[in-house]
């Protein structure tokens, strides 16, 4: 079984290699600003120590004053997983892609951008998935109805 | 050890080969300068008995109701409901319209089973109007007629009748096959009421010079 990585090892790390990239080291999950995120991201899955090259999912959550996005990722070779997170406004909500680094992110960054209206920068398809072109509105933010 | 003869022959051989040799000869003498006439007197009285007086509506709705034609057009979870009533519990081939047709240009009657999303709306609408002429709908369950639980939602059609026109109506979260095949039964009532016109169109002969 999978075991989830422990976050104050990880977090030990990623501070002392990005200090102020990561911003609240919870007991699940890791919060990092939303500008380094990339970077991070990129460390973790090229990095021989951690290795995560298996991307579980990414999705966004609505939290009323931002909206938070989450990647699980998965080391297949340390048969370890871990929790990312990154949050952004309301208003002009943006996130870097990670399609170069996973490319299953493409469908569920799509998805996100579809329901929540989070645009994820450096995207190379960034379009409608479940609706259709030209519908108003993001039906998953709070705010739909 | 000895054979135990317990039964003996009623006929000996040369009395079995005589008989048949007199039955061969008796069929040969009967037969050989006789011929059966072919059963062809039939095709000359068919004006005499084979008339059937009845109206053309009769015939025609008969025609129409006993073998309809099912479109594949299961956007959703009726549809198992649907594969059962088709299944041999059920069994929708007692009614002649076993086959689910591939194609809606074979079919003549769509069973609407599920959710309906306005992504999907066209395509379903398409397959209506591939459907050659006569051709009928049931909308089977809450979802078919209304939108069902998923009425509010910002991509369900609340209804298929927004997009086809409907002709019976089959209500449940799904329908229990039963339900849907009273559901049929209703709409052949139904067909069997309809009126056909038939025109004629004559090229009217102009009397002017």
């Amino acid at each position: 079984m999978t075991i989830a990585l422990s976050t104050g090892n990880i977090g030990k790390v990623l501070n002392n290699k990005f200090h102020s990239a990561i911003k609240e080291i919870s007991g699940e999950a890791i919060i990092i600003d939303r500008d380094s995120l990339f970077d991070v991201a990129e460390f973790l899955r090229n990095s021989d120590e951690y290795a995560f090259d298996y991307l579980n999912y990414l999705t966004a959550v609505d939290y009323y004053d931002y909206f938070e996005v989450v990647y699980r990722i998965t080391s297949l070779k340390h048969n370890r997983t871990l929790i990312l997170k990154t949050r952004c406004d309301r208003d002009n909500p943006s996130v870097p892609s990670i399609v170069k680094l996973w490319k299953g992110a493409d469908f569920q960054e799509r998805e996100v951008y579809d329901l929540l209206g989070i645009v994820f920068e450096g995207h190379p398809n960034l379009k409608h998935i479940f609706l259709w072109e030209g519908f108003q509105g993001h039906p998953l933010r709070k705010d739909y109805f | 050890m000895e054979i135990d003869i317990t039964r003996e022959q009623v006929y000996s051989p040369a009395e079995i080969d005589k008989h048949e040799g007199e039955n061969i000869e008796s069929l040969k003498k009967a037969s050989l300068n006789r011929i059966i006439p072919d059963r062809i007197e039939w095709l000359e009285e068919d004006i005499h008995r084979n008339i059937l007086l009845t109206s053309a509506d009769a015939v025609i709705n008969w025609a129409r109701r006993s073998s309809l034609f099912t479109a594949v057009c299961f956007p959703a979870c009726c549809g198992i409901e649907m594969m059962a009533m088709a299944a041999s519990r059920f069994d929708l081939a007692r009614f002649g319209m076993e086959i689910l047709r591939a194609s809606p240009r074979q079919a003549d009657l769509m069973i609407t089973a599920g959710t309906l999303t306005w992504k999907m709306a066209p395509q379903v609408k398409r397959i209506y109007d591939q459907m050659a002429e006569p051709k009928w709908v049931i909308a089977m369950g809450a979802c078919g007629i209304s939108g069902g639980i998923f009425r509010s939602s910002y991509n369900v059609v609340p209804g298929y009748n927004h997009i086809v026109p409907i002709d019976v109506y089959v209500p449940g979260c799904p329908p229990r096959p039963e339900a849907l095949l009273y559901g049929i039964q209703m709409l052949k009532n139904k067909i069997a009421r309809e009126h056909t016109r038939i025109e004629l169109k004559f090229k009217a002969e102009s009397t002017e010079p």
